[in-house]
């Protein structure tokens, strides 16, 4: 007879599962309400889900660092509390964006906002566990709620953008299971600290160090789908364009955090094991990232397309930082998305402001640079706002994305990679042109026919955000003290 | 008022937020306003400096983010001091002169943001806070030149902007680096640059930390060749941009190097002494030789800037107290000369909507006024004695002399060359018969003009026959300066090319 398996239900740690189970408790409630009583108002839903991010991110507060949970498979160290803190905080600011002037398809539905509680979850499940599978687990429910709420937005170039996303977003889920495969079969595992253990017993070994290498460079491959790095980047431009505005902003935000974080885990392994080239890929990736992303920005017609770019390239200058692999760089990580999060949101959130039904202004593009013409003359906030943006991407003191900057460009001086903080700088030099012809466009240029539509879609609402992404843009210089602490605090505290 | 520098820098900031409240129709009254209380509290600041010291005086310190050793950390020396009272005094006399109409609040908006950044570099100690002004001023700028300038407006301004930036960035890169070898050596962060200054770096070091903050800097300036950005500037920005420009903004590069490179690099500075010579008499002679060729009266002026700037900048490698002292107010003079130079040049544009020569002749018969002040200020430009051009040029040439004779007669050439394209600027422009019957009755200066010209002129004079309250701060300063270089240098050659001044060996 085998002992019978006793479980007690304090070693399981419940406390841990908290936020992710709020978020799909959450969701459920969403769907129970249509339920009960269908054409509810959006604003009613709005306002649901930010109340239950705000639950969800008060358990978050309420973790203690360095647990682990559920059979060990959660674990919840500083950067995964960091993560999701970040994660929730930019679908905080993402979701009044659905309190339009304009009725749009996707916020009449009720299950735009379950959909989007459980993807939440599913990056919360990805950021808080060190298990391979439950990491697959989260990011691919994560990612097929993402798919369906950018094909929600009802029109035929969201289709594509939805049908392309989910096919690389599959082509990205062989890869890595590919590659979880290899490393269950080098060392018996899918734990990664048990990977690590055997790992480095087996590292001289040269029979396996092609394993390794092949294993390292799938599940690199996949990740890179994921964060749109160089040269698996394609399929990003034509996916923001589809997706509606806000939506575009919060991809090249939270399912970047999410990979960063499983990104760091994976890779911070394979770098603190010595194995020198999965550094040397991961710079090598990240440089061509910034570059061709940038040089590809250059010539961009469109605002929308732009910006996808210049998340690209932002996210080239991020993976850079990862690729040091020092308590400095992770922190950089987690900085620069916390800052960069508010000013692209809010550039975002000011293409949404002049959305159309109808392309009005060129046949292809909704947002192409001639629509912002003249804007000062017709919107002077609207400009000044957006060119606030603008600089603050491009990298102009004291706006918040320099101080993420010089963060991770110190992490690389730091570390004695010179030539990297160069390269990075001469990019952000680059890049500085495509935000500078907005603001050209926006401030020097006189406008084009019938202009008086452009602030189309506004709202007391998105006003609001907007105004709360301007404040965090401008003042960032007075959080960043506390911020680079308790980032610092928790990296460091995890171990990384 | 121990905070005046915190007032000085963010008055006209929250000015201009303040102004966007104002009616266009006052906008131009209420800039003008501001700038004079701004130039009212410059002055007081001067007052009130002590100048028999030499050290940072009215210091601030504000730790911003503490955890990486950024301070908002202000203060100001005899260097800085006159440089802050001229962009106060050239921003408030460019708003006097100024005659535009279009859109005149978003200008007068951008030019006390302007004056903010512009405040801002030249009395910060923390070398983040000095970046941020620093790349702060380059978007007033670009609005400016953008929104009023002339047909390639927009391809000037953006020129402008990248080649700033790009080189700011590099600096950026080596400002990084100086704090992590701060932090290596002594365990803290910091960005502060008087903490900067105590750090004592390997030759080798030295040479890239040099060249990043060159980069930067050199831009700036403008060095050859770096300097194509420059006349593109001048040419399509208006008159109170390129009044601005030339009077403060280019001073940054040459204040940058007196501020980071000498002090802190004093191996290095001395190392490049020589290819920076040569650079600098290339500009002096080469932009000189242009701005002989040029047709355009507002282009000669903004090549004998570039050319005036290269003087500057050798003065400041003469690493002895005549050198640098001589450089610094020669900053004040070019300041004050090229600006009043392109405000000149604004009030005939202004009148006949061209600046070609050719266009022009006999204008001394019918503007009188104009014709005295012009030729006043292009005397101090050439340099003439008794004029503000004389002291510093012939400070920095006998402060060159001692590093090498050759250069230093290479770089007098300036002045023959630039007697000869001034005055065949004058000769094609104001001599001879009326030829053309537009000039016949243009209006000679109106009572506008005058206010902002006339105090020009009484500087010009003053300074010239009696320069020394001006020159005795900048010397006590420089003469600290030198003898902390000549303490911190390690090299054999550096030791003995940084030349104590006599009245500091007597003192010792």
């Amino acid at each position: 007879m085998l002992e019978p398996i006793n479980v007690s239900l304090a070693s399981l740690n419940l406390v841990t599962l908290a936020p992710m189970l709020i978020a799909i408790a959450g969701g459920l409630i969403i769907l129970i309400i249509d339920l009960i009583k269908g054409d509810l108002h959006k604003s009613l839903y709005v306002m649901m889900t930010i109340l239950i991010l705000f639950i969800d991110f008060g358990s978050v507060m309420g973790l203690n660092v360095n647990e682990r949970g559920f059979f060990d498979v959660m674990l919840i160290d500083g950067i995964a509390i960091i993560s999701q803190l970040l994660i929730l905080a930019a679908s905080m600011l993402f979701i009044p964006l659905a309190l339009t002037s304009k009725r749009f398809h996707e916020y009449s539905y009720p299950e735009f906002f379950a959909l989007f509680l459980f993807m939440i979850a599913g990056f919360q499940f990805m950021v808080a566990s060190d298990n391979l599978i439950l990491i697959f687990v989260g990011l691919e429910t994560a990612s097929l709620s993402l798919y369906t709420l950018i094909a929600l937005h009802n029109r035929s170039n969201s289709y594509e953008a939805a049908v392309k996303y989910f096919t690389m977003g599959a082509l990205a889920a062989g890869f890595y299971t590919m590659g979880s495969a290899i490393v269950y079969a080098l060392t018996g595992s899918v734990e990664l600290y048990q990977v690590a253990d055997v790992l480095q017993n087996r590292i001289g070994d040269p029979a396996v160090m092609g394993t390794i290498l092949g294993g390292s460079i799938l599940l690199l491959a996949a990740f890179a789908f994921k964060l749109s790095l160089f040269p698996f980047h394609t399929w990003t431009p034509d996916v923001y364009e589809g997706a509606s505005a806000p939506l575009a902003g919060y991809m090249s935000i939270v399912p970047k955090i999410a990979a960063f974080v499983v990104a760091m885990r994976i890779f911070g392994m394979y770098i603190s094991l010595d194995v020198e080239w999965v550094r040397i890929m991961i710079m090598a990736l990240a440089v061509l990232t910034m570059t061709l992303a940038n040089m590809m920005a250059l010539v961009q017609q469109d605002v929308k397309r732009m910006l996808a770019y210049s998340s690209i390239s932002h996210a080239g200058f991020v993976m850079a930082a990862l690729a040091l692999d020092t308590t400095k760089g992770n922190t950089g990580v987690f900085l620069y998305y916390g800052l960069f999060m508010f000013t692209n949101l809010g550039a975002f959130a000011m293409l949404w402001i002049s959305r159309h039904k109808n392309r009005v202004f060129h046949e292809r593009y909704d947002h192409p640079y001639e629509k912002f013409a003249g804007l000062v003359k017709i919107m002077p906030m609207g400009a000044v706002v957006m060119a606030l943006f603008m600089l603050s991407l491009a990298g102009v003191p004291p706006f918040s994305v320099f101080w993420g900057k010089i963060y991770i460009l110190s992490a690389a001086v730091d570390a004695g990679y010179m030539w990297l903080a160069i390269v990075m700088a001469l990019n952000s030099a680059v890049a500085a042109y495509y935000y500078l012809k907005l603001i050209i466009y926006m401030f020097l240029m006189s406008p084009e026919q019938n202009n008086n539509t452009v602030y189309y879609n506004t709202s007391k609402p998105l006003m609001t955000m907007i105004g709360v992404a301007v404040a965090a843009t401008v003042g960032s210089v007075f959080f960043m003290q506390p911020l680079i602490s308790y980032i610092y605090y928790m990296v460091s505290a995890s171990g990384y | 008022m121990d905070n005046i520098l915190s007032v000085l820098i963010f008055f006209p900031a929250v000015a201009g937020l303040l102004g966007f409240v104002v009616d266009k129709s006052s906008a131009r009254v209420y800039g003008i306003s501001v700038a004079t209380v701004e130039l009212l509290l410059a002055v007081w600041l001067w007052m009130s400096f002590d100048g028999t010291n030499a050290g940072m005086q009215f210091i601030e310190l504000i730790p911003l983010v503490p955890d990486f050793g950024i301070n908002y950390y202000v203060g100001v020396d005899g260097i800085s001091l006159f440089i802050v009272i001229m962009a106060a005094l050239m921003t408030l006399l460019g708003m006097i002169a100024m005659n535009i109409e279009k859109d005149i609040k978003n200008m007068i908006i951008s030019l006390l943001f302007l004056e903010m950044t512009m405040i801002g570099v030249f009395v910060a100690l923390d070398a983040i806070v000095f970046y941020v002004f620093w790349e702060l001023s380059l978007v007033p700028m670009l609005y400016i030149i953008g929104a009023w300038g002339g047909p390639l407006r927009i391809y000037a301004s953006i020129k402008f902007f990248l080649y700033t930036f790009t080189g700011s960035l590099i600096m950026l890169v080596g400002m990084l680096f100086m704090a992590y070898l701060y932090h290596s050596v002594s365990g803290v962060w910091s960005f502060s640059i008087t903490d900067w200054y105590a750090l004592v770096l390997p030759f080798n070091y030295q040479i890239w930390l040099f060249l990043a903050f060159f980069a930067g800097f050199a831009i700036k300036v403008p060095m050859f060749p770096f300097h194509t950005w420059l006349p593109y500037a001048h040419g399509q920005a208006p008159t109170i941009g390129s009044v601005i420009l030339a009077a403060v903004l280019l001073k940054m590069g040459t204040y940058g190097f007196v501020r980071f490179s000498l002090p802190m690099f004093p191996d290095a500075s001395v190392a490049m002494i020589m290819p920076i010579a040569v650079i600098s008499i290339i500009m002096i002679i080469y932009t000189a030789m242009v701005a002989y060729a040029q047709e355009d009266m507002k282009q000669v002026i903004a090549y004998s800037s570039v050319s005036h700037m290269g003087v500057i900048v050798l003065g400041t490698f003469a690493m002895n107290a005549e050198g640098i002292s001589g450089s610094i107010f020669l900053m004040l003079s070019h300041g004050i000369v090229s600006g009043a130079l392109f405000m000149l040049v604004g009030v005939i544009y202004d009148r006949r909507h061209t600046k070609l020569m050719s266009e022009f002749g006999g204008l001394a018969s019918v503007m009188p006024k104009y014709a005295l002040i012009f030729g006043i200020m292009l005397m101090a430009s050439v340099g003439l004695p008794l004029t503000i051009g004389f002291v510093g040029e012939f400070l920095v040439l006998l402060g060159f002399y001692q590093v090498s004779p050759v250069a230093t007669v290479l770089a007098g050439t300036t002045i023959i060359i630039g007697a000869i394209y001034m005055l065949a600027l004058y000769k094609k422009s104001f001599f001879g018969p009326v030829t053309n019957e537009k000039n016949a009755d243009l209006k000679d200066l109106d009572s506008k003009e005058l206010t902002a010209l006339v105090p020009l002129v009484a500087i010009v004079i003053w300074l010239g026959v009696y320069p020394k309250p001006v020159l005795e701060p900048i010397d006590t300063s420089v003469k600290a300066l030198i003898s902390f270089m000549h303490e911190k240098a390690q090299t054999p050659e550096a030791k003995a090319r940084i030349t104590l001044s006599k009245t500091t060996k007597e003192a010792e």
